[in-house]
């Protein structure tokens, strides 16, 4: 298994030979304070790095859920879209979104590393 | 223009509030547990809002003030009790509505609680009617705590011995360490409770003593999906100078008495509609499954023609499913009317449904 790898719009990704397991940080539900409503891509369709690849949304407001990679939809996770409080839960374990086949593996190199996330996430919020 | 901030801010702070800007003020949107938790708490046990951020009017004055407000509010305050309070609109002559409002009769004069966004135009509205002829006053030495749930009572009694003698939509002034509050069996959560008007100095440890008690702090963000469970009108949103009180579906909040005569601003307008109905009305909508439809959603009927659009929407902790009002066209707006709402471009199946979503609490008095 490789390192978990973070983007910029607060998901997490794992890589697993070449599927890739993406949810939505720790830091992300924080921001996001409830979340209420989940929405996931259709299993078999194909997304592109950095596209919408799904909805959340919180009592107060609905936000996007992008793709960090590109890839085949190979599984997606129906019991956050059956009980989203899950995703506020366990974000980074069992409430991941959606697993890619990968296309490209070195999409992967521009992402951030958990130490340049935390940073990253520190600065942001402030 | 600087951000203000009410006399609970540091208390807030402590609290590890999450603050939003609202109406010119610095608010707390929601502490650490959460919009959820917060809801439900204040459903089960006792929450504190802070609403100082909201207008305090006092206008003085004696009959001739009545019925200088009777020719602006379509009440009939000439029959109103000491200590009583009506829900209310202050309205051009097109029945449009600048504000909603709770209007208090006092020993000398009316308490009109207002919205935060409205409060300076409706006090500037409200001096040119009256031409200056009353002395008002718009507080800014006093902040304003609601306290609302199951428990409200029995905590606010602890502190404010007798308020437990109040009745739904009265109130009365009490003492405190020395100071006279003034404080109403109201709110806007759907459950029983009070709204404590009290001095800025007096505030914090007053607000402690409650929370000592068992009481939480409660932020706008579960404030607002408890109004939205309890089916009431948020300014802004299911209210504007576009809508109308007959529209808006609160013409129970208009006197009988004074749909005979008028004689109020908006009259004209008001009495035709309730005679000829009119084109759009405000509804409480269930969309199917656990789809939010937000404010500015789009409403079609089965045949997918445009008939009305969402004013508020969310997830009702309580309802445990989303839930949101909006306006449609008159034959639209019948009970389990099917609908549609139009959501990233999909449509959805919704109902029309009943308000409140969650039934009312309060303790109601005889008047």
């Amino acid at each position: 298994m490789s390192e978990v790898k973070f983007s910029k719009e607060h998901e997490w990704i794992i890589l697993e030979g070449d599927v890739a397991t993406i949810g939505i940080t720790q830091h992300a539900t924080e921001m996001l304070g409830d979340i209420v409503f989940a929405e996931l891509p259709e299993k078999g369709s194909n997304v592109e790095k950095d596209g919408t690849a799904g909805v959340v949304e919180s009592t107060k407001a609905a936000s996007d859920v992008y793709t960090p990679v590109s890839g085949e939809v190979v599984d997606i996770n129906q019991s956050i879209v059956d009980d989203p409080a899950k995703i506020n839960e366990d974000p980074e374990g069992t409430a991941w979104f959606f697993k890619l086949k990968m296309k490209d593996i070195s999409e992967l190199d521009s992402l951030m590393n958990k130490e340049e996330y935390d940073k990253f996430a520190k600065e942001s919020s402030n | 223009m600087e951000i203000k901030k009410t006399s609970l801010n540091k208390l807030h702070q402590d609290s590890q509030a999450k603050f939003v800007e609202f109406a010119g003020y610095e608010m707390p949107i929601q502490y650490s547990k959460g919009v959820i938790e917060e809801h439900k708490f204040t459903r089960s046990h006792a929450g504190i809002f802070d609403v100082s951020h909201m207008g305090q009017l006092f206008i003085y004055g004696n009959e001739n003030l009545t019925s200088d407000l009777e020719k602006i509010f379509p009440l009939d305050l000439k029959n109103l009790q000491q200590n009583c309070s009506k829900y209310s609109f202050l309205m051009n002559e097109e029945a449009g509505i600048y504000d909603d409002l709770i209007i208090t009769k006092l020993e000398d004069g009316y308490l009109i609680i207002l919205n935060a966004a409205c409060k300076e135009k409706d006090f500037e509205i409200l001096s040119n009617i009256l031409s200056k002829k009353y002395k008002m006053e718009l507080s800014n030495d006093r902040a304003l705590v609601a306290i609302q749930g199951p428990k409200a009572v029995e905590i606010l009694n602890e502190t404010i011995n007798g308020v437990q003698n109040l009745t739904f939509m009265t109130g009365d002034w009490f003492d405190y360490n020395g100071q006279k509050l003034f404080v109403t069996r109201s709110g806007y959560t759907g459950e029983d409770g009070f709204e404590v008007s009290i001095l800025n100095d007096l505030a914090e440890e007053f607000t402690k003593s409650l929370i000592k008690k068992g009481a939480e702090l409660i932020g706008l963000g579960a404030r607002d999906t408890l109004r939205l469970e309890a089916g009431l009108c948020l300014y802004g949103h299911e209210l504007d100078l576009n809508k109308t009180p007959v529209e808006a579906n609160l013409k129970w909040a208009i006197s009988k008495e004074r749909l005979s005569n008028g004689g109020f601003v908006g009259s004209d307008k008001i009495i035709n509609q309730i005679k000829e109905g009119a084109k759009q009305i405000r509804v409480g909508i269930k969309p199917k499954g656990r789809l939010i439809a937000r404010e500015k959603t789009k409403i079609f009927n089965e045949t997918e023609l445009p008939i009305g659009e969402i004013t508020s929407g969310t997830f009702g902790p309580s309802i445990n499913g989303p839930i949101a009002m909006g306006y449609v066209d008159k034959e639209f707006s019948k009970i389990d009317t099917k609908i549609l709402l139009e959501v990233r471009g999909k449509k959805h199946p919704a109902n029309i449904c009943k308000l409140p979503f969650y039934k009312k609490s309060y303790v109601k008095g005889v008047n």
